[in-house]
């Protein structure tokens, strides 16, 4: 059955390390994230801190579509579970920021844990139907639940830790943080894991006649997949002070899957690119026009028809060619 | 470095670089007073917020766009309908923008993330359409004020009053499934209760209910007096269709949330909404004066009768100004700004009657009880037919005791047993 998400671009050769370019690459990147808030005022400030939360979110759902072959539309959801939870416990239980974005991260995994019991038995298609249907139960819950979750309205507060109250600290410390997760996820799908897990994409008969438990690799990695969208999840909630069903909607796992294609699924750390890309032009289109969301709309259709791989994914493919 | 981190750099630089340019301009202190409005321009209530903004501008057009002797600037952006985009919005126009005060939003969620987020920085923020209950009760943020707007449970409770004078004593309501829909109902089903009348049975549907037969077959069965109906857009458009033709209209007398019967609603539509009575501080077809003159004013200008909300803008608009007039224009100082804002009664609004704030932000109004009727050229609009002066949205309770109950919700909606 075919994926629904364009092949993952090839894998350069050498694949156990990083080649010198790719981590000039990588060190670029991070020098460009760390010096950026110190020339922009305040409002890009919080874009960009936004960005790099998104990008945690699209990593999340390039593990399971890019590393796994099987794409997700419930990651939205498992982030906003985990940003429900931390609002929850900070601003009506009057619990400690950190605490609640331990116990957010959990529920988050938890959440997934159970969907993948639920989504690990079915490919392509079929899965891509499942994770969105488990993905509306959780929206349908936040928006009906109102004794809990506020309902429509949400749930707000002062969730922000007080030492990262002002928009500059609190990106710092974002920043930190994704890039210890990013780290960690990079370690994840370059390890023996990880590769049983690029073998299954590949050919799932080929590894169960090897001998591999396929289900208790797919179930395990679409459990990190949610514990890395939690991370996100407890990120954003301190970072709106707020939530609402809108947090763990359609749209929003959409957004997650969009950030990753555009980036070029399988790379990565092409999440970075196309989360930039993404909440940039949606906040320098629309200072211009109302009808920004056609803007996206058409870029996202010359992106699949001249770089179907995406961003990273075209740029990758570029400099092998220069290199033949 | 190579050529190709050279070439992803300098892209992402250049790419930094157009993001940041349109601000790179920022306002002095001495320039004009900068209002920031949002407004749903696109999204599920996209019509209503195009009219917000057309009363706003419509005030300051008529003005020249001054206050107290100083230029006035508007800046509008789109919150898409969805809080997450509201609060970004409400980011960018205070943090880069620099605006001296945020307006409008349309629904709660969106009003609920922003006044959240001005609540920590101390921005004033005013919301004339806002209706959530707890901002101007029991969560009251000082900096957020409720300029021409109302509570949702405040016109319900003369409307309930109403009916029981009229001798309805057992009432059904329906009404959608969220807070808006939950504070209405709750207001008219407590006074109504309290009062000696009996709640029959409560119906709630999700948002964009296509088919209300359902309902509408347990309301007809049930033996109410009357009916009290809460939606609003197109829910309340279907309602009153099927409702009509259902052959209710006639048996059960129809009465609901100002929402329902709002121009925004009614103006498209036919015979089966006349004669629906509900509780408001705006009816187009006042002959009030003022109101006379607003509403040509207002025809003339977009060839329609103002709906809510460009009334509530434009009303909006109008207390702003007069609060800036004895400071000069001053915003500087929000304090003085804010505390203006509260001692100014809006006179000379489309109401045609002095309204005042209360301690808690919130305007105390003259409620009309207003019905549908055709009006010369045709057209439907609400005719005021009696009136509560003074209605506060603690209607006859002490504030305090009043904010010791539960707020409304689903399970709460204050009735008495009897």
């Amino acid at each position: 059955m075919a994926s629904p998400v364009p092949n993952p671009a090839p894998l350069p050769a050498r694949d156990t390390g990083m080649s010198r370019l790719a981590m000039g690459a990588v060190a670029v990147g991070a020098l460009v994230f760390a010096v950026l808030p110190l020339l922009l005022p305040t409002y890009q400030v919080s874009i960009l801190t936004e960005v790099l939360i998104f990008a945690v979110l699209a990593m999340a759902v390039d593990i399971l579509a890019g590393y796994t072959g099987r794409t997700p539309l419930c990651h939205g959801a498992i982030f906003g579970v985990s940003t429900y939870v931390v609002v929850y416990w900070t601003a009506h239980m009057g619990g400690s920021p950190y605490v609640g974005a331990g116990v957010g991260i959990l529920a988050a995994t938890g959440v997934a844990a159970i969907f993948a019991l639920l989504a690990i038995r079915t490919s392509g298609v079929y899965f891509l139907l499942l994770t969105l249907a488990l993905g509306m139960i959780v929206w349908g819950v936040c928006l009906r639940w109102t004794s809990v979750t506020g309902g429509e309205n949400g749930l707000r507060g002062a969730v922000r830790p007080s030492a990262l109250a002002d928009g500059f600290s609190f990106y710092y410390a974002v920043f930190v943080a994704v890039a210890v997760v990013a780290f960690l996820m990079w370690r994840f799908v370059r390890s023996p894991f990880g590769l049983t897990l690029r073998g299954i994409r590949d050919s799932e008969s080929r590894m169960r006649s090897l001998g591999y438990n396929v289900p208790a690799h797919l179930f395990l990695a679409f459990t990190v997949s949610g514990f890395f969208a939690g991370i996100a999840g407890a990120l954003y909630a301190m970072f709106n002070d707020f939530v609402s069903p809108s947090t763990v909607g359609l749209s929003q796992s959409v957004e997650g899957l969009l950030m990753a294609i555009t980036g070029g699924v399988g790379t990565l750390f092409g999440a970075f690119i196309g989360s930039f890309a993404i909440i940039g032009l949606e906040n320098l289109v629309s200072l211009y026009t109302e009808r920004w969301q056609s803007v996206l709309g058409a870029m996202f259709v010359l992106i699949m028809i001249f770089a179907p791989e995406g961003i990273l994914g075209r740029i990758r493919r570029f400099v092998a060619q220069r290199r033949r | 470095m190579d050529r190709r981190t050279f070439l992803k750099s300098s892209a992402a630089l250049a790419a930094v670089g157009t993001v940041a340019m349109p601000y790179v301009a920022r306002a002095q202190a001495s320039g004009p007073i900068k209002i920031g409005v949002m407004a749903p321009l696109t999204g599920v209530v996209a019509a209503g917020g195009r009219e917000m903004v057309d009363g706003f501008n419509m005030y300051w057009e008529e003005r020249g766009f001054q206050s107290g002797g100083r230029k006035v600037e508007i800046v509008v952006e789109d919150d898409a309908s969805n809080p997450d985009t509201a609060l970004q919005k409400a980011r960018r126009l205070v943090e880069q923008a620099n605006v001296d005060m945020l307006f409008g939003n349309l629904l709660a969620n969106t009003g609920l993330a922003v006044a959240n987020y001005v609540k920590g920085n101390g921005t004033p923020y005013f919301i004339p359409i806002i209706a959530a209950d707890d901002l101007t009760q029991r969560n009251r943020i000082k900096n957020v004020i409720r300029v021409a707007g109302y509570t949702a449970s405040q016109f319900p409770r003369p409307l309930a009053d109403w009916c029981l004078k009229q001798g309805y004593r057992k009432v059904a309501t329906i009404s959608q499934d969220y807070t808006f829909g939950h504070e209405q109902c709750g207001g008219f089903c407590q006074t109504f209760t309290e009062g000696g009348g009996k709640v029959l049975g409560q119906f709630w549907h999700p948002l964009n209910t296509s088919d209300f037969s359902p309902y509408l077959g347990q309301l007809a069965n049930l033996g109410a007096d009357v009916i009290f109906c809460m939606e609003t857009g197109a829910d309340a458009a279907r309602l009153m269709q099927q409702y009509a033709s259902f052959g209710l209209k006639g048996q059960i007398p129809l009465v609901g949330a100002m929402n329902v019967t709002d121009q925004s609603v009614i103006r498209t539509m036919g015979d089966e909404v006349e004669g629906v009575v509900v509780a408001a501080h705006f009816a187009e077809g006042s002959d009030n004066p003022r109101t006379k003159e607003f509403v040509a004013a207002y025809g003339k200008k977009f060839s329609k009768l103002p709906s809510l909300y460009g009334f509530s803008m434009y009303s909006g608009a109008m207390w702003i100004d007069e609060a800036l007039k004895p400071l000069n224009g001053a915003t500087a100082d929000r304090e003085a700004f804010l505390a203006s804002v509260m001692k100014t009664d809006l006179v000379n609004s489309p109401l045609g009657t002095t309204v005042k704030l209360d301690a808690f932000g919130n305007p105390i109004y003259d409620v009309a009880i207003r019905k549908v009727v055709k009006n010369a050229d045709g057209k439907y609009w609400n005719v005021p037919i009696a009136s509560y002066p003074q209605v506060s949205q603690f209607w006859k309770y002490d504030p305090e005791t009043y904010m010791k109950q539960p707020p409304y919700s689903r399970e709460f909606q204050g009735i008495k047993k009897s």
